[in-house]
């Protein structure tokens, strides 16, 4: 106990509160110089990062005044909430401590004041921070740095804001050399991975492991009810959550997207007659709304919140006292993670219940319940470093003055994700940083560095740092436009909807956003201007969030689970479906593929049961129906789920081998996925992080469908002209994973190692029935369209009396 | 050759797939709207810059159609540039394209409302060309027959089972023809819109651009 100084024990022990062992335990390896502590939610992980910072702060006279420890949290939110609980020990205790926080929101003279004079101790995110180190006079304000704590490192570790955040870190461990790193992780499946990613290399990183409290106590839902074969809605749940809502203190209700929990929301006010206080919380919404919705959950105000993602993450919810999940959890670390949200309090186990939205939901619920009570995390390891980051971080070291390639270099590999860079693929992302590649050296606007006779490399125009600092960052949230109320100087901002979204909309159209139906009234500029509606039918936001797909591991479980006898544990209604299904045709097997083949309604329907995951069954998708095109099937069209993916078309599918022969398969993802609009979003994002397309422009920000029209083109003339352009060849390591996900695929082609089972079937089977109501349908461009076209002109020719 | 015939003022034509049309008599590919330069122009007033390509498709696209019909006449039928900056910006590649695929050729550039004066480029300039029966100038004037003009960017909607599909066309009365805009990414005008329709007559024939182009009545 002697390293807690008495007057943080007697502040400690005033609160009521106890420090935890590994709380106490970071205190001992504070020196260390990377620690990464995993703690389960609710386990005081950020005051276990900055104790060390408080008592060294508070016990030991310091030569320079600049900050001592960096603070990164992956939310802007989490840094204010931060700064708040930070300030009470600081204030209560009288130490000389100053806290500040430093993200997009920060206003611009606060943000010069804090370079000019820095506080004790700066909360900020990772774009914020790769900004800080874009100005030259960097190593000043960072001269005195001593620690720099990690929040929710598990999170930023899967997405490039992580991949970037590591490289600025390695920026200033150059400028710093004795700075200590410190990561704080929620429960992850790999720890190992995490440690890895946060090592300085080639040095390692010690991992702390705490007590990872009692298991939580959770169950599926019951209801009278039983669920609908399909949909995401879960509207036949409302009564009984309401019942639980009533029962409980303050209760999360957590939605897979955006889009669901609107209609969820929307549904619960319906049906809440006692005027419970419940509200809404999503990534789409005015800050100001989230904020009130945040502000009102603190003070305890709130009896339930309906959610999505946005808060996964960080921030202290007081007084939760149950987590429900509508919807299939997806994957079950993320579940696990969310499931600590209730009961905010060390030792004490975490109450949640699990809603599915539909029938094969609940089979999907119940494997991944088993995978909590093993504690079967799942993950997917994530690969090397992506290099789009790494052109945008070339670019940002260059804003910061002039620089040796061969320092830099060094400096890269000591991340973790690019520890095995190697020379050559460095030095291709610096060749594009100066000239923007082969097809595109004629033009201007790419050229941007030019290497001085000492060797050094330079920006070409000391302008462009103003181009590069405003598109910082990895986020790929562009293609939104605001939502306000129209009014006559403009009206209360209500968030956010897709691009493509708006543009579907025509006048007096309605649709739900924060809770309640407007309609829409037009567009001016870059904003959707809507008027209060009553209308009870509203067309539903799609918000483009992030839509999940089923994790691996859980897929496998859902197989097992089929494969079970009379499938125990699964409530009567499902289990009948599935009898019924076995009677009609059969189910999905673990290492074979079941595809079904059936006429309906007109058309002829293809069903091929992958458990590959959304993206990659969309991908597939592409691929089977382009080869179906190919075999004179005239495909029309296709849907995906995590499952299944169905093609419809106007011929049968008889013989299933020429679909799928692995090498076919192989070759297709270059050929085939080349022209296809998810190839080029997937290019989009690149060539936007990579600096090859800038979304923002001191005159303007440029709409989504503007950014997409030059992205596309250049994608087409680089595939033409200059297929081996860095950004093509980044594209195509980007399809392994995320939208197309090609990795999936490979491993499914690998699992059933061409065992493949084709029934030929009179109609449409119990598990095909869902995927009629799916949404989200990609039409396929082949000869159908051309059949179609062909018929319906002729028709009119006929019609008019023109026969040719 | 992939194109739709049709008779017009007694003379055989063919709406090729790609949009532009060819006399085969005379060995003439006719194209309209070109607007070659757009991105340059755009990026010159201060509209959202593109990156400069659709110059280098749309002298492809016509490379092609150039090859496929073996035309020794080619007339391009106004707002071939974006503006008449564009034409003198138009970069050297670019400018040696168009001389290779003048080579040999007889080639006029009749003007337009986007680029009405001549250009540094090798061809003939006209205001308006006369082959008879046919003449050819860029917007269509009513009181014409036999003409041949562009201007408009004519598209058309169909919706077949379940799937709506536009496409670039062709318009065709007795008097004239109006022809697509033959550029990359040029916008266009649907065929129903009150200007179109008061232009072209009852029984005009719309002629949908595409992989197999395919005729259908104007819808009215």
């Amino acid at each position: 106990m002697s390293l807690l100084p008495p007057n943080f024990s007697e502040w400690f022990a005033a609160r009521g509160w106890s420090v935890h062992p590994h709380q106490l335990e970071m205190l001992v390896r504070a020196s260390d110089a990377t620690l990464l502590l995993i703690a389960p939610t609710g386990g005081g992980k950020t005051l276990a990062g900055f104790l060390p910072t408080l008592v060294d702060l508070a016990t030991h006279r310091r030569n320079t005044d600049g900050i001592h420890t960096l603070y990164i949290s992956p939310l802007k939110a989490l840094a204010a909430d931060i700064k708040r609980n930070l300030r009470t020990p600081v204030e209560e205790l009288g130490l000389p401590i100053r806290i500040e926080d430093r993200t997009g929101d920060t206003p611009a003279n606060r943000k010069k004041r804090q370079r000019a004079d820095p506080p004790h101790i700066l909360l900020t995110t990772p774009e914020s921070l790769a900004l800080l180190t874009s100005y030259e006079d960097a190593p000043r304000m960072f001269s005195g740095l001593q620690r720099v704590v990690i929040d929710e490192i598990h999170a930023l570790a899967e997405s490039k804001r992580g991949d970037q955040l590591m490289l600025a870190l390695s920026r200033l461990q150059a400028m710093c050399p004795n700075l200590r790193r410190v990561g704080l992780s929620a429960t992850v499946e790999d720890p190992a991975a995490i440690a890895n990613y946060l090592a300085c290399h080639p040095d390692l990183c010690e991992i702390l492991m705490a007590d990872p409290g009692p298991d939580p106590d959770i169950a599926m839902l019951e209801t009278d009810e039983p669920p609908p074969w399909s949909g995401g809605g879960a509207a036949y749940a409302i009564p009984s959550v309401l019942d639980e809502i009533r029962q409980h203190n303050t209760t999360l209700i957590f939605h897979n997207t955006r889009a669901q929990a609107e209609i969820f929301f929307h549904n619960l006010w319906l049906a809440n007659t006692d005027s419970l206080p419940i509200g809404i919380h999503h990534g789409s919404l005015d800050r100001i709304q989230r904020e009130r919705v945040e502000g009102a959950m603190q003070r305890g105000e709130l009896r339930a919140i309906v959610c999505t993602g946005s808060l996964d993450l960080g921030i202290d919810w007081g007084d939760v006292d149950l987590v429900i999940q509508i919807g299939a959890p997806k994957n079950v670390k993320r579940l696990v993670q969310r499931i600590g949200r209730a009961n905010h309090r060390y030792n004490a186990p975490s109450k949640a219940l699990l809603v599915p939205a539909n029938r094969f939901e609940v089979v999907e619920c119940l494997a991944a319940l088993q995978a909590v009570k093993e504690h079967d995390l799942d993950g997917d390891p994530r690969g090397p470093g992506p290099r789009d980051v790494l052109c945008q971080h070339i670019l940002i070291r260059a804003c910061a003055g002039p620089f040796d390639a061969d320092e830099l270099y060094a400096e890269i590999i000591t991340s973790g994700a690019y520890a095995e860079l190697e020379r050559t693929h460095f030095d291709d992302c610096l060749e594009f940083c100066a000239t923007g590649g082969y097809a595109l050296r004629a033009y201007d606007q790419w050229q941007r560095l030019i290497q001085r006779p000492d060797c050094k490399w330079q920006l070409r125009d000391p302008r462009a740092t103003q181009l590069i600092r405003m598109n910082i960052g990895t986020i790929q949230d562009s293609d939104k436009l605001k939502v306000r109320l129209k009014r006559s100087r403009g009206g209360k901002p209500l968030g956010e909807v897709e691009e493509g979204f708006a543009a579907s909309l025509t006048p007096g159209d309605t649709f739900l956003i924060g809770g309640q139906i407007v309609r829409y009234e037009g567009l001016r500029e870059m904003t959707v201007e809507v008027s209060r509606d009553r209308g009870r039918k509203p067309k539903v936001a799609v918000f483009s969030g992030t839509k999940f797909a089923t994790s691996t591991q859980l897929s496998h479980r859902i197989l097992r689970l089929f494969a079970l006898d009379n499938w125990p544990n699964l409530p009567d209604h499902t289990r009948d479906w599935l009898h019924l299904q076995t009677q009609m045709s059969q189910l999905p097997q673990e290492g074979r593929l079941l595809i079904e083949s059936f006429p309906h309604d007109g058309r002829e329907h293809t069903v091929i049961y992958g458990f590959a995951g959304r993206n990659a069954q969309q991908s597939l998708g592409l691929i089977i129906s382009k080869r179906m095109e190919e075999l004179d099937l005239d495909p029309l069209g296709f849907v995906s789920t995590d499952y299944a993916t169905m093609i419809w078309g106007l011929e049968p599918l008889t013989d299933a081998a020429p679909l799928f022969t692995p090498d076919a398969m192989r070759q297709g993802l270059d050929s085939w996925l080349t022209g296809n609009t998810m190839m080029k979003r997937t290019f989009r994002a690149s060539a936007t992080i990579a600096g090859l397309i800038t979304r923002n422009t001191p005159q303007a920000r440029k709409s989504g469908r503007q950014a997409a029209f030059s992205s596309d083109i250049l994608y087409d003339t680089l595939a033409k002209y200059d297929p081996d352009h860095l950004l093509l060849q980044i594209t195509r390591e980007e399809a392994m994973r995320g939208l197309i996900d090609f990795g999936r695929i490979e491993e499914m082609i690998t699992r059933i190692r061409g065992r493949i089972d084709l029934r030929r079937l009179p109609r449409v089977t119990p598990l095909a029935a869902p995927l009629f109501l799916e949404a989200g349908r990609t039409p396929v461009d082949g000869a159908a369209p051309e059949r179609l076209l062909a018929e319906e002109t002729e028709r009119l020719m006929q019609a008019a009396g023109l026969v040719n | 050759m992939n194109g739709y015939c049709f008779t017009f003022s007694n003379i055989t034509l063919t709406a090729l797939g790609s949009g532009a049309l060819f006399w085969p008599a005379q060995k003439l590919l006719c194209v309209s709207d070109l607007h070659l330069g757009k991105s340059e122009r755009r990026a010159r007033i201060g509209d959202a810059v593109l990156p400069p390509y659709e110059t280098r498709d749309t002298l492809s696209r016509l490379e092609h159609d150039l090859r496929t019909t073996k035309a020794t006449t080619v007339i391009c039928l106004g707002d071939s540039f974006d503006d008449l900056a564009a034409a003198t910006a138009l970069p050297e590649p670019e400018r040696l394209w168009i001389a290779q695929l003048q080579a040999g050729r007889k080639w006029i550039w009749i003007e337009g409302n986007h680029d009405p004066g001549p250009v540094d480029l090798g061809g003939t300039h006209l205001t308006r060309l006369q082959i008879l029966p046919l003449i050819f100038q860029h917007i269509a004037d009513p009181a014409e027959k036999g003409e041949l003009s562009g201007h408009y960017h004519p598209k058309l909607t169909l919706s077949t089972r379940g799937r709506s599909v536009t496409r670039k066309v062709f318009l065709v009365d007795k008097d004239r023809v109006i022809l697509p805009a033959y550029g990359t990414y040029t916008g266009g005008l649907r065929s129903n819109s009150a200007m179109l329709q008061s232009l072209m007559q009852a029984d005009t024939l719309a002629i949908l651009t595409g992989p197999v182009p395919r005729p259908v009545p104007m819808p009215r």
